[in-house]
């Protein structure tokens, strides 16, 4: 297995596309910082235009290191699911493509190794993608902007909150919210590759994971009481935004938040199983068909 | 005709004791201010705790800083606070400065224990934006307990004050700031945020009371006097 898992990594290392999307991250975190650093004010202002009358606070110390990370990932991890497609959709489309999947199943490993070997290879791509964004969106960042308090900008029902987190008080809430983008990504690498299963090139996989990532999170933020109750609990989509949970400080009954609290943790530990069922589902769905996929014709 | 030239020592009469009741609570504001007017600037340090509806803010430990005539500015110095923007009215200067205002005496009242004089204060400037304060001054401590002002553009706002140490230069141990905060809207769009199944179940009284903010600040010491340079209040 783990043979099989060196060559699988070896041959993404060698495909130029692999490296398109850390050259995708890095291009997208650099005009964000730069774009802050040159008038990050301007964005301080839109969020707080409703109450810059009566409050008065420090724009240049909201604007941290923290602050970007948090305002990067809200982007790009909405646009890293297509990034994770092109590595992940190739995986078993991309061998019948080039001719070597009869090859590949005529040695002396089983399908079903295969499948994970494989969907380990797009799970270390997808642990890859994120240690790179962690370096550039709030390493960087941090070097760039200096550390401070984070501000957290969040819609609750008909509600909008300002939430205020001390700098003491962020770090680990990072480490656990790209553990939980680790686990969220690894569900678009498990259904790319069942999509890739199907396909006898990676551009039809590719294009449906995106597909059906778009149309699910366009119906994930549709806010109609019948998607919510009936159809959103069932989109991998309504959980991929669970990290930002870890932001969501609690607070006791006068508002005061609590260092080192989450206001939901079961919201969040639910939501992660319910990604983790997606990934056993769909990797499970995957070892099936490839088991009875047919390889002669 | 002869029944209103009756009445006229009456009026007379009444008028005269409005005057001296004028004139009294003329100086008992002269008084306070005299103590107020001992302290030319300071730097205290204090905690802050903001209870407004929207903002989720841990307590924060500020630094207050005052110079003579109306310079003053509440900074964190280790991380970000929210202050509210009427705030500069704890400097009780602001309040009773220049002396540009007509007092009018309101009879007592009490808070707590302690009896209060109720003095209005009109502005003599038709356009100022301070359209009325109401002072509650302890008679017997020179200082004012509570004042009460509305504007004309940023609503209206209150203070609380209580005494310890500093009583003597007019410099309270504890205010409560209380003030109009207007609902707080993020733009459309801009967020997409995690929904993890919890609900806002407010009341109206809830809606209601999100519309004021206070701000409790109290001080741990004042250094008064001791010269404070302009670049601090930039």
């Amino acid at each position: 297995m783990w043979k099989l898992l060196q060559i699988e990594l070896f041959k993404i290392s060698k495909r130029p596309r692999t490296y398109i999307a850390f050259i995708a991250v890095a291009a997208i975190v650099f005009i964000f910082q730069f774009a802050f650093k040159a008038d990050g004010q301007s964005y301080m202002d839109l969020m707080l235009q409703s109450v810059k009358d009566t409050f008065s606070f420090d724009r240049v110390q909201a604007i941290n290191g923290y602050f970007m990370c948090y305002i990067i990932l809200n982007t790009l991890l909405i646009q890293v699911p297509i990034l994770i497609a092109l590595i992940a959709a190739d995986s078993i489309s991309g061998e019948a493509n080039m001719g070597t999947l009869r090859l590949l199943i005529s040695k002396p490993v089983s399908r079903t190794q295969i499948i994970l070997v494989k969907f380990a290879a797009a799970t270390i791509f997808t642990i890859f993608l994120l240690l790179w964004m962690a370096v550039t969106a709030l390493f960087l960042s941090l070097l760039i902007f200096g550390s401070g308090d984070m501000l957290v900008f969040r819609s609750k029902g008909d509600e909008s909150q300002i939430l205020l987190i001390t700098k003491d008080d962020i770090m680990w809430r990072y480490y656990a919210a790209f553990a939980y983008a680790t686990v969220a990504l690894t569900v678009i690498a498990a259904l790319s590759l069942l999509l890739s299963i199907f396909a006898e090139n990676s551009i039809g996989p590719i294009i449906a994971t995106v597909c059906i990532v778009i149309v699910c999170t366009i119906i994930s933020n549709i806010n109609v009481p019948v998607i919510d109750k009936n159809v959103k609990p069932f989109l991998f989509t309504s959980y991929l935004v669970g990290w930002k949970g870890f932001f969501y400080i609690g607070t006791d009954v006068d508002g005061k938040t609590i260092k080192g609290s989450l206001e939901n943790w079961p919201a969040i530990r639910k939501s992660l199983l319910i990604l983790i069922a997606h990934i056993f589902i769909l990797i499970t769905a995957a070892v099936v068909v490839f088991k009875k996929k047919d390889i002669l014709s | 005709m002869i029944r209103s030239i009756r009445s006229m020592p009456l009026l007379f009469l009444l008028l005269i004791a409005m005057a001296g009741k004028s004139q009294d609570v003329n100086t008992l504001l002269t008084k306070v201010k005299f103590n107020i007017d001992k302290v030319n600037d300071y730097e205290a340090s204090a905690r802050m705790i903001t209870n407004v509806t929207f903002l989720k803010v841990p307590d924060a430990d500020v630094k207050v800083y005052f110079k003579k005539p109306n310079k003053l500015k509440i900074k964190n110095e280790k991380g970000i606070s929210f202050v509210p923007k009427g705030a500069v009215s704890i400097n009780l200067n602001n309040i009773l400065s220049g002396g540009k205002y007509t007092a009018i005496d309101a009879g007592k009242d009490k808070i707590g224990t302690t009896v209060v004089r109720v003095i209005k204060l009109l502005p003599e400037d038709d356009n100022a934006d301070v359209v009325l304060s109401t002072v509650y001054i302890d008679e017997a401590a020179l200082v004012i307990r509570r004042a009460k002002t509305t504007t004309r553009a940023n609503g209206s706002y209150q203070l609380e004050m209580s005494y310890g140490k500093y009583a003597t230069y007019g410099l309270p141990d504890k205010i409560i700031f209380s003030f109009d905060t207007k609902d707080y809207k993020l733009p459309k769009g801009v967020t997409f945020d995690f929904d993890d199944g919890t609900q806002n179940n407010k009341t109206a009284a809830d809606k209601a009371k999100a519309k004021n903010g206070s701000a409790e600040i109290t001080f741990h010491s004042y250094v008064i006097n001791k010269g404070i340079l302009d670049d601090v209040f930039k």
